[in-house]
């Protein structure tokens, strides 16, 4: 590791001020489960480091199912999934947040670190995409919200400008009747990089027929990706057997995946369209329970 | 680059010390305090060997920053015994021969004291997955897993 700066701000301002007034590159520090080990190895040289963990307001998970929750840019897995309101309204998010690492890394990792480090295989990503997650931005100019999505543009590359971090994380409210669910396949049970993720979050009516619905698939192209073909292929059905082989017929359709050691074109694409498939038949099981 | 000066409690003592951003808490803990119980075994959060609990939560040292800890606190094995009197786990470990070499032994330690706190009647399977982000080259797991679990069957024993 080479020398940087350090600052851990007790305000949001404060924050900006020194991500915006960084003579080099500056680097945000939430968790440090990623950027410490790209400190180590050299992939990460900056010149300043902010810790964001000292502002108050990133620490804390407010709101409820019916309003849609905010969650702190700071508040960890572990705090995740001790929320029992969170994980009643949200298990797909809330699971595919705590299959991060090991207990060790649940202690210190965020979502908001698993998003902006921008890695096709991060698993909470794939989740926040799914349940429609919008962000809130602060920057030099005040503060924005963006849709989750537009955040990640390329292997470690954001859409964030110089100055801005993301605060908190937002869920929208939870409509009747709605579940979500995250699958991801690793060679190993625990401890592995994602060869396939994929999230469905979907909505139903009384009857039964689904309304609104979101598919992502993570590990399959440069970014996580929206799959808006998949979420038509449910939109209008029953969820049935005949939806969820269109669902992963669009799913598969939408891949372009790398091929490693980890897994080839072939086996992701074919697997991208059963996770699909089985991420939805949970989200609806959900949904009707 | 300027050291930073921070003042944190290490095992119930208020401490002070020096030191670099670059510097990780295990550097701290091992290199400016002679802690050195907690290992080095991959400095990349994979191994357990560095674990330890800031403020209460189990965490890998190597993935925090030594000047992070300004007002916190940390827990590390050497705070485990009471004096000579080791702790129920570091005993069970002791008879139930669940190490070899060793260099893995604190880290589960740490870890396995942090899963009985929260939940004194663990199952197996909950036993395995909390201690997954622990890796022993030695014993294969199985003694490390029972000496838990009797462990914690010893400790509801005795209340
Ligand atoms: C042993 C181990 C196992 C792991 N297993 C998994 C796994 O199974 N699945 C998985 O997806 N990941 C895994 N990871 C990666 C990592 O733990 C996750 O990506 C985690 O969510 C990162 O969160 P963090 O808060 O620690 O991020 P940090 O390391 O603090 O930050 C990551 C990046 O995002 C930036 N950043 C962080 N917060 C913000 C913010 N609020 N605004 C703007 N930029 C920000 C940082 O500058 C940095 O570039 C693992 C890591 C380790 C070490
Ligand atoms: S040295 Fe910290 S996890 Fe291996
Ligand atoms: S006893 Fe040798 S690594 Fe575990």
């Amino acid at each position: 590791m080479s020398g940087f700066q350090y600052e851990a701000p007790a305000t949001v301002e404060a924050a900006v001020g020194f991500l915006a007034g960084a003579k080099g590159n500056a680097r945000v520090l939430a968790g440090g489960t990623d950027l410490l080990v790209q400190l180590r190895t050299g992939a990460a040289n900056p010149d300043l480091v902010v810790d964001i963990k000292r502002i108050g307001e990133l620490r804390q998970i407010s709101g409820n199912a019916a309003s849609g929750f905010v969650i702190g840019a700071a508040v960890t897995g572990a705090e995740i999934g001790e929320h029992k309101e969170l994980a009643k309204a949200w298990p797909g998010f809330v699971e595919a947040m705590e299959l991060i690492g090991s207990t060790q890394i649940q202690g210190r990792a965020t979502p908001g670190g698993n998003l902006c480090n921008a890695s096709p295989a991060g698993d909470c990503t794939p989740a926040m995409f799914a349940a429609g997650v919008v962000c809130v931005i602060a920057g030099p100019n005040g503060r924005r919200e963006a849709p989750v999505e537009q955040i990640p543009t390329g292997p470690g590359k954001t859409s964030l400008a110089k100055g801005e971090f993301i605060v908190a994380i937002k869920l929208p409210a939870r409509a009747k009747n709605s579940g979500d669910a995250y699958l991801r396949m690793i060679p190993r049970t625990e401890m592995d990089i994602a060869i396939v993720g994929a999230g469905v979050n979907l909505t139903l009516d009384a009857s039964g027929a689904c309304t609104a619905a979101r598919v992502s698939l993570g590990a399959v192209a440069p970014t996580v990706l929206l799959v808006d073909a998949a979420a038509k292929a449910l939109i209008g059905s029953k969820v049935d057997d005949a939806a969820l082989a269109r669902l992963a017929a669009a799913a598969s359709a939408a891949c372009k995946p790398i091929d490693d050691k980890r897994g080839t074109i072939e086996y992701r694409t074919k697997v991208a369209g059963v996770l699909a498939r089985r991420a939805a038949v949970i989200a609806r099981d959900r949904a009707r329970s | 680059m300027s050291k930073f000066h921070i003042s944190a409690t290490v095992n119930g003592e208020a401490v002070e010390y020096l030191c670099d951003p670059k510097q990780t808490l295990l550097d701290v803990l091992r290199d400016e305090l002679n802690l050195t119980g907690s290992k080095e075994g991959c400095s990349s959060g994979d191994c357990g060997a560095c674990s330890v609990t800031l403020d209460g939560r189990l965490v890998c040292s190597c993935l925090v920053l030594g000047v992070e800890m300004q007002g916190r606190s940390v827990e590390t094995i050497e705070s485990m015994a009471s004096g000579e009197k080791l702790h129920p786990l570091q005993q069970k470990f002791l008879e139930a021969a669940a190490l070899q070499c060793g260099f893995c032994t604190p880290g589960f330690l740490v870890a396995a004291k942090s899963l009985l706190e929260k939940n004194p009647n663990p199952t197996e399977s909950e036993t395995r997955y909390w201690l997954a982000g622990n890796l022993c080259r030695c014993t294969g797991y199985d003694k490390i897993i029972r000496a838990v679990l009797e462990t914690a069957a010893d400790m509801r024993g005795s209340k």
